[in-house]
């Protein structure tokens, strides 16, 4: 039998090819692939064979499905879910039960060493992996047969990439990151909380035109989404580069739409394509709505607060601690012995009349 | 001066001892311009992390920012060369300048020296003559100058790294930095920490000089001017 194209599934759903080019244009332009990349798509959607994309949730929120699924483009998000093979998606398949899992037995069995992993959520190892259970065993099994036979494995989202939220310190479940347990499956990091649904959308939309994965960074991030800060980006820089910041959320340059460094935002620190491809089909991104950046897409992001102060606690040195408070604390400190020495020089000076008594003699036999 | 390396040595106690020559040229010229550095990065460094309140007016009228940052940036690729540089003077100047890099705790005159420096500050014995780093100054600054110094440099451009992109030179030679902390606002942080170290440094440094200068037995500030030290009885 021959296997079927990515086209001829979105054909099947009553997708016109119009909406189809719509797409593949859309999708070269996120990808910044230049006036050939939608033909390029295109003709990768309508000849190779659809690869199947095997979606697992491990500990995690969904909000990478919900963002995955509001891809901006209307007509694209049916053409999204088209992309992967949604036969297995906990969160909106039809089927239930043994017979839901069977399928994946069944991808792993049919299409081994072809079908892409996309893991949504970390892996929980403390405990034999019993904080988070999935068809009646621990998700560490069920990760651990589907990553061995993957062609590779997409990490959706902060918490397979870093950890996020559920591995915080201290991290009780050992909750861990898809590519600290992976060593001969290549791994692509797309991290965010949750990330942007196009960036979603672009890499299994290059990965299954280009047959490769797209080139990645030091951290496993596609360079084409994250390879520049949300500062490099932000229209708030000009603020920033002229000293105009919002110094508390009800003064004047919060309504002037100042720079929200003072405020806590990350953006200087977290490299993510917010700033240039927005939200909701580009209608707004959090500092755009006058929020901070908290880092969301940063390793240890979490651990990292209050998101609403440019320098985060310093919590080994006592809650409500910070880089210049411990510094001060250290200035006053050796202020005080320098104060103390000095007055008990004078105090010795005059006591004796001389600050020392040079008379001692122990002079070096030389 | 002297030609080759100078290790630290006591002088008689009593006798009239002629001046000794301790610091070359290079390494009085790269302290002051070392120090003047230093100033300019801890000011312009602290207000990169807690700027001054905000100006009013209209963004394209001022640059307060990017001018704290140029500066910033700028005295930073000095620090850094004058790094270098005094570490080539080590083998060029020679006399004592390797001691800053290299406490000499193995010899028995250093720690001589060391614990009879703690001494006297606790006022308990009075100072000595004696050639090279103040041993116990000496440790100051390789743990309050030097290690931080080594920190705010690789720290410093791995930062850089981040604000001239992927594909500098800076980040070739610097990312792994990046790699080893993962979220960049460590960089940040290690950075101001750093600084901090060198401020509390600079306040120890320049209280001891003065205080050496007045109390001790032999020069101290002019001999960072002159390059001669001189001995008092
Ligand atoms: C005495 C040496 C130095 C001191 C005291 C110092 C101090 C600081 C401080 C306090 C910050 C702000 C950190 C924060 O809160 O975000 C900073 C930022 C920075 N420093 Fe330094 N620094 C020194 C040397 C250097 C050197 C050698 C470089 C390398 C060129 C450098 C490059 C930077 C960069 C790139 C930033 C970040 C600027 C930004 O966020 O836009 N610094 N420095
Ligand atoms: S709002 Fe945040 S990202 Fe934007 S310029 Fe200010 S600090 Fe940078």
């Amino acid at each position: 039998m021959k296997r079927p194209t990515t086209f001829d599934v979105l054909q099947e759903r009553g997708i016109s090819r119009r909406d189809f080019l719509g797409f593949c244009a859309l999708a070269a332009t996120w990808m910044g692939l230049g006036p050939q990349g939608g033909a390029a798509i295109a003709h990768a959607l309508e000849t190779k064979p659809r690869i199947p994309v095997l979606w697992l949730h491990g500990l995690e929120c969904t909000c990478c499905s919900e963002s995955f699924l509001r891809s901006s483009h209307p007509q694209a998000s049916d053409i999204v879910t088209s992309l992967v093979s949604l036969d297995y998606d906990d969160t909106i398949m039809a089927a239930a039960g043994d017979q839901a899992e069977a399928i994946v037995e069944e991808i792993i069995r049919d299409y081994r060493g072809s079908y892409i992993l996309a893991v949504e959520g970390n892996i929980p190892l403390a405990n034999d992996g019993m904080a988070c259970i999935v068809g009646g065993r621990p998700f560490k099994h069920q990760f651990d047969d589907a990553a061995r036979h993957a062609k590779a494995i997409i990490a959706w989202g902060t918490c397979a990439s870093s950890g996020c939220v559920q591995a915080a310190k201290p991290n009780p479940t050992q909750a861990t990151p898809v590519h600290k347990l992976i060593k001969n499956v290549p791994v692509i990091n797309v991290p965010g909380c949750p990330p942007i649904a196009e960036v979603m959308t672009g890499v299994i939309a290059y990965i299954l035109t280009y047959d490769r994965l797209p080139e990645l960074d030091n951290q496993l991030r596609p360079k084409m989404f994250y390879s520049q800060r949300v500062h490099d980006k932000c229209y708030r820089r000009a603020h920033f580069d002229a000293g105009q910041f919002v110094e508390r959320w009800d003064d004047e340059g919060a309504r002037q739409g100042w720079c929200l460094y003072k405020m806590g935002c990350r953006g200087p620190t977290t490299y993510n394509a917010c700033a240039s491809m927005g939200w909701n089909d580009g209608v707004s991104f959090p500092i755009k709505s006058g929020h901070g950046c908290i880092g969301c897409s940063e390793e240890g992001f979490w651990d990292r607060g209050p998101f609403y102060e440019r320098l985060p606690d310093m919590q080994q040195w006592g809650i409500e601690s910070n880089a210049d408070k411990v510094a001060l604390a250290g200035a006053a400190a050796l202020g005080a012995a320098i104060a103390v020495q000095s007055a008990a020089t004078v105090v010795k000076r005059v006591v004796t009349g001389k600050a020392y008594d040079k008379d001692s003699d122990d002079s070096p036999t030389s | 001066m002297a030609n080759g390396f100078v290790p630290y040595h006591r002088m008689p106690e009593h006798k009239l001892v002629p001046s000794v020559r301790v610091y070359g040229p290079g390494v009085r010229l790269w302290h002051w311009a070392n120090a003047t550095m230093v100033i300019v990065l801890c000011i312009t460094g602290y207000f990169i992390g807690v700027p001054p309140p905000s100006i009013l007016g209209d963004a394209s009228s001022s640059y307060v920012m990017g001018w704290i940052r140029f500066l910033h940036l700028a005295a930073g690729y000095l620090f850094a060369l004058l790094s270098v540089y005094r570490l080539w003077l080590v083998f060029t100047e020679r006399g004592i300048a390797h001691h800053l890099y290299l406490p000499a705790i193995w010899r028995k005159a250093w720690s001589d020296g060391f614990f009879r420096q703690i001494r006297w500050n606790l006022l308990l014995d009075g100072p000595v003559r004696y050639v090279g780093l103040n041993p116990l100054a000496n440790v100051a600054m390789f743990f309050m100058f030097l290690l931080p110094g080594l920190a705010v440099i690789i720290t410093g451009f791995a930062m850089y790294a981040e604000v001239v992109g992927h594909d500098s030179w800076q980040y070739f030679w610097f990312g792994w930095v990046t790699h080893i902390f993962g979220n960049t606002l460590d960089l940040h942080i290690i950075h101001r920490l750093a600084m901090w170290v060198m401020v509390w440094f600079m306040m120890a440094h320049i209280y001891i000089a003065v205080r050496e200068d007045i109390l001790s037995r032999q020069t101290v500030i002019s001999t960072m001017l002159s390059g001669e030290r001189q001995f008092r009885d």
